[in-house]
């Protein structure tokens, strides 16, 4: 093994580890705590082998692995670059602590089919690496694709006619727009440009009208289903049958934002945010990411389903990272990465304390919840810290991403942008604070169930990690934004 | 070994004949299943054999008795008919092993040995269709293929296997008396029977001629749409498909259709394209709405059904359209896309029947009703099937997609984004259908009766994996499928006037 094979002989181990996993973990389907050891060394070692890269890409390089040509254009290969990079980060570190939640949660609730809750979990967490890694379009949506298909079956867990109906409306929206548009958009796109593979300044740059760009980038917006750019967001909400671990790490952190990093890079990559900016083809998607980020601001405050309730904030947050892309420029696209980061923090934490309280005292309407910051206030607390970071109030993570995105909105000349952002703030504090106010200041209704009763051990432990690092990422996210800026100067 | 490799082109047609004949006179059907398990395992070494000699050394032309063609009959191989004969064999031999457990439980154990002499009869028909380069001669083929055929559906324990036998002999009589035809109007024209020869003859007097050939064009296609299963003349083709025993389904699925579509492909571009512009005739405008037809009419009919075999048979009516559609399209990204799904749908349906065979081994049944939560009884065959299937949808990383980009490119060359949208939106279709049986197997409790299923012996489960695991190989290694297929449609539109 030559120096410089080296990182991209570890490109390849991190794809290839969590299958590894997936492979592992039946054969210990009889004994649960090797099971469950399979699954954490798998996630440990992943974020070894991802964090391995991360001082060569920081450094400059863009590690390569891979190469196999299928058919003219359809090439399967890896590539890492900052953007990849950072998500890869964020999808396998969560991967840890919400593997150590999964074994309080899925333990504690006697959840049935355990064994194969967790061979789906790794092959979904191995096709989002995979997702991240992707040096070209096709090996994109043939990870993206996998990820479809690989969470379908947790989406479906509970195997009860509601379960049953939201795997179908899952499946067949998100195949459905993968299939009816994305597909056709890269078969374009290899047409019109003889290349799918990401390049830093984009490929369509003068080879297509500025009709076509706006054509193409409507189907890859609305093809990339996972993003949940409204009217494509249902999926989301209905994703919600499934058990909270799957909620928490692929429809809060890996599923929805392979979507968004999706359409991240191919604005960066594929179109050229000069390309896009100068021909103002990607102008309407500023309106419509904006309108999907009030609107869904404003049915979550009609939620009383907690889980509900997150979901609908999960599609105004990603909405969020689509402003950032469709704005076009080197702030904003930043802020949308950083946004990828904070918010999947801060939101996991926020599902991790809907579960926890679920496995505690089977609550799910927030209605239900009065009192419960007494019954469990670390929960709450949490829950705390991960709303005001959802907010975007120092110094919680959140605050760097919209932070930016403003500034990317200022520089794009589009202040009515920046009054979106700061509605929806405030939007935020009104679905999310008063869960908190009511959780601590109401009293509960029956006093004999005031005692204090935490989730388990496992679980408390991860959303208070999770918390903590909507802590760190405040600190951290200069470091984050270095990162980002390498995707921008290289191209 | 030097002394036989001129002799190939023969040999793959004697020896099934051969074995046929031995088996003939055989009682014990285990016995005759040796026979033909080792003719069927010969089949793919020589094929094999034969397209490494095209792809080294260009196209052979093994005169048959010694008679010089055009006078006497020419075997000719290219390309294109050594990667249908590769096709046709290794369905054959792949299956083979399957169809001892299958056919022991299926037919009665006086008409074992017979089965075997009418698949291998069967089998001598469509390689001898495929190798020869004599229009006659592939008529002669025809029909020992499709005699054999009929018997082989009429194996079937169901009665009604009866009628579907019958119902296709009627037909698939019509298709051929209309090729033999089409082939007499050539023959009236050009005074031979060889195709190269008759290629040669038909431009000169293309001209002054012209409504002899296309009255021949017409005819030819006709019959061969009839027993290519092409909507609307499927009509015979679910219930053969239904009521035949599960490796006759698995076999006529894999190859039948296909080698009448290889010979369709060999008459459009390889006599008349030569001959005439047909691509200016109505011919490839017709044949593009029926298989859009096809496409859609057949998925919607599959999503509707409740028996399994003949989900797959409407199925089937619909993937056949994506392969004419390619023959439409008459591009190079187009026609090799057509012609890698010749060869991915017969691996991937050949799949997904012999799933089937294995469900109906264990069961008795194939209706869907009675299958819910066999996924946990089965594993590894629904596994293969849901691999086989998704396969079918033309899921990314499957042998399918590999066909629906070169499809999808054949027709955005040719600036139609409309068909883009048709072929992603019919695959959808089967993303129902498949993700329908998908559902009820995996994710349905397991009813009482399904107590005893259990995964189907190794003779059995091996060909499935196989299959299941060629799906997804195909999907990333193309040198065997699309690149020869890119070569043989090269080779086709080059020829074209």
């Amino acid at each position: 093994m030559t120096a410089a094979s080296a990182p991209g002989n570890l490109v390849l181990l991190a794809v290839l580890l969590p299958f590894l996993g997936a492979i592992l973990i039946p054969l210990f389907g009889e004994h649960p705590n090797r099971r469950e050891a399979v699954t954490l060394v798998t996630a440990v070692a992943l974020v070894a082998a991802v964090s391995g890269l991360l001082a060569p890409v920081l450094a400059g390089a863009r590690p390569e692995a891979g190469g196999l040509e299928i058919a003219p254009g359809l090439v399967l290969a890896f590539k890492v670059e900052p953007l990849g990079m950072l998500f890869a980060l964020v999808a396998s570190t969560l991967w840890i602590v919400n593997s150590i939640y999964s074994i309080g949660y899925m333990r504690a609730n006697k959840e049935p089919r355990q064994t194969s809750f967790y061979v789906y979990f790794a092959v979904a967490l191995g096709s989002t690496i995979g997702v991240a890694f992707a040096k070209n379009l096709f090996t994109l949506f043939l990870f993206y694709e996998a990820l479809t298909l690989s969470t379908y079956p947790l989406v479906s867990h509970k195997q009860n006619a509601e379960a049953m109906r939201s795997g179908r409306i899952y499946l067949a929206l998100l195949l459905g727009t993968s299939t009816i548009l994305f597909l056709p958009a890269i078969v374009a796109t290899w047409v019109i440009a003889g290349t799918l593979d990401f390049t830093p300044g984009g490929i369509l740059g003068g080879k297509a009208s500025g009709a076509v760009i706006g054509f193409l980038l409507a189907l890859y917006v609305f093809g990339i289903g996972k993003a949940a750019v409204m009217p494509l967001h249902f999926w989301l909400p209905a994703a919600m049958v499934a058990p909270t671990p799957v909620s928490a790490l692929l429809h809060a952190v890996a599923v929805v934002k392979a979507g968004v990093f999706a359409i991240l890079k191919v604005v960066v990559y594929i179109f050229g945010i000069e390309t896009l900016s100068s021909s103002g083809s990607g102008d309407w998607l500023v309106y419509v990411a904006c309108a999907s980020l009030l609107l869904a601001s404003l049915i979550a405050l009609s939620r009383d389903n907690l889980k509900a309730r997150l979901a609908y904030s999960t599609v105004s947050q990603l909405a969020y990272a689509v402003v950032g892309a469709a704005l076009a420029n080197p702030t904003s696209v930043v802020g949308s990465g950083l946004q990828i980061a904070t918010h999947a923090v801060g939101k996991i934490t926020l599902f991790f304390c809907a579960g926890a309280i679920y496995v505690a005292h089977h609550l799910t309407e927030v209605s239900e919840m009065r009192g419960i910051g007494r019954r469990m206030p670390i929960t709450m607390f949490a829950f705390l810290v991960a709303s005001l970071s959802i907010i975007g109030l120092p110094p919680f993570a959140g605050t760097w991403s919209k932070w930016t995105l403003s500034l990317g909105a200022v520089d794009g000349g589009r202040l009515a942008v920046v009054g979106v952002l700061m509605v929806s703030s405030l939007l935020n504090v009104a679905y999310l604070l008063p869960i908190v106010a009511r959780g601590f200041f109401v009293p509960p209704a029956d006093e004999k169930r005031g005692a204090i009763r935490e989730a388990p051990l496992p679980c408390l432990i991860a959303l208070c990690a999770t918390a903590l690092l909507c802590i760190v990422l405040f600190f951290q996210a200069e470091g984050i934004e270095q990162l980002l800026i390498g995707m921008i100067a290289s191209g | 070994m030097i002394a036989i490799s001129p002799q190939l082109p023969i040999l793959q047609i004697v020896v099934p004949l051969f074995g046929a004949f031995v088996t003939g006179f055989l009682r014990r059907g285990s016995t005759a299943f040796v026979v033909a398990l080792v003719v069927s395992w010969i089949m793919p070494v020589i094929a094999g054999a034969l397209l490494w000699q095209t792809l080294t050394s260009g196209p052979i032309s093994y005169a048959l008795g010694g008679w010089a063609p055009p006078w006497g009959i020419e075997y000719r191989v290219d390309v294109l008919n050594a990667f249908v004969l590769l096709l046709v064999s290794s369905v054959g031999a792949v299956i083979m092993p399957f169809a001892h457990r299958s056919v022991a439980s299926e037919i009665e154990p006086s008409r074992q040995a017979w089965f075997y002499c009418m698949y291998l009869l069967c089998l001598a028909g469509l390689l001898g269709i495929t190798v020869t380069g004599d229009a006659f001669n592939a008529f002669v083929f025809l029909e020992i293929s499709s005699l054999s055929t009929y018997v082989l559906i009429a194996l079937g324990r169901d009665r009604r296997a009866l009628l579907a036998a019958f119902q296709y002999l009627i037909l698939g009589t019509i298709g051929a008396t209309f090729y033999v035809i089409g082939v007499g109007f050539i023959y009236l024209v050009t005074g031979s029977l060889n195709m190269v020869d008759a290629a040669a003859r038909l431009g000169p007097v293309a001209a002054d001629q012209s409504r002899a050939i296309i009255a021949g064009l017409a005819f030819v296609t006709v019959g061969l749409s009839l027993k290519l299963a092409l909507f609307p003349l499927h009509v015979w083709l679910p219930n053969a498909y239904a009521y035949a025993p599960s490796v006759v389904t698995a076999f006529l699925a894999g190859t039948a259709t296909k080698v009448a579509v290889y010979l369709m492909v060999r008459f459009f571009f390889s006599v008349f394209g030569v001959a005439i512009d047909f691509r200016a005739l109505p011919v490839t405008e017709v044949l593009l709405a029926l298989s859009i037809a096809a496409i859609f009419v057949a998925s919607i009919i599959a999503v509707f059904e409740s028996d399994l075999k003949r989900m797959l048979a409407y199925s089937s009516v619909a993937q056949i359209g994506y392969i004419t559609l390619g023959i439409a399209l008459a591009n190079q990204s187009g026609l090799t896309g057509g012609l890698v799904h010749l060869f991915n749908h017969a691996v991937m349906k050949a799949g997904l029947f012999l799933a089937l065979g294995a469900i109906f081994f264990r069961l008795g049944t194939v209706r869907i009703g009675d299958l819910a939560g066999l996924g946990r009884k089965m594993p590894l065959t629904m596994l293969a099937f849901a691999v086989a299937g998704f396969g079918i949808v033309g899921t990314p990383g499957t042998a399918g997609f590999i066909s629906k980009w070169y499809l999808a490119i054949g027709a955005l060359d040719r600036g139609w984004w409309w068909l883009v949208l048709l072929i992603v939106v019919s695959s959808l279709i089967a993303l129902v259908y498949i993700g329908r049986v998908v559902e009820v197997v995996w994710f349905r409790p397991t009813s009482s009766a399904l107590r005893q299923a259990a995964d189907p012996p190794p003779s059995m489960m091996l060909p499935i994996l196989a299959l299941a695991a060629a799906t997804i190989y195909f999907g990333f290694d193309t040198n065997l499928t699309a690149n020869i297929a890119a070569a043989a449609a090269k080779m086709l539109l080059g020829g074209l006037r």
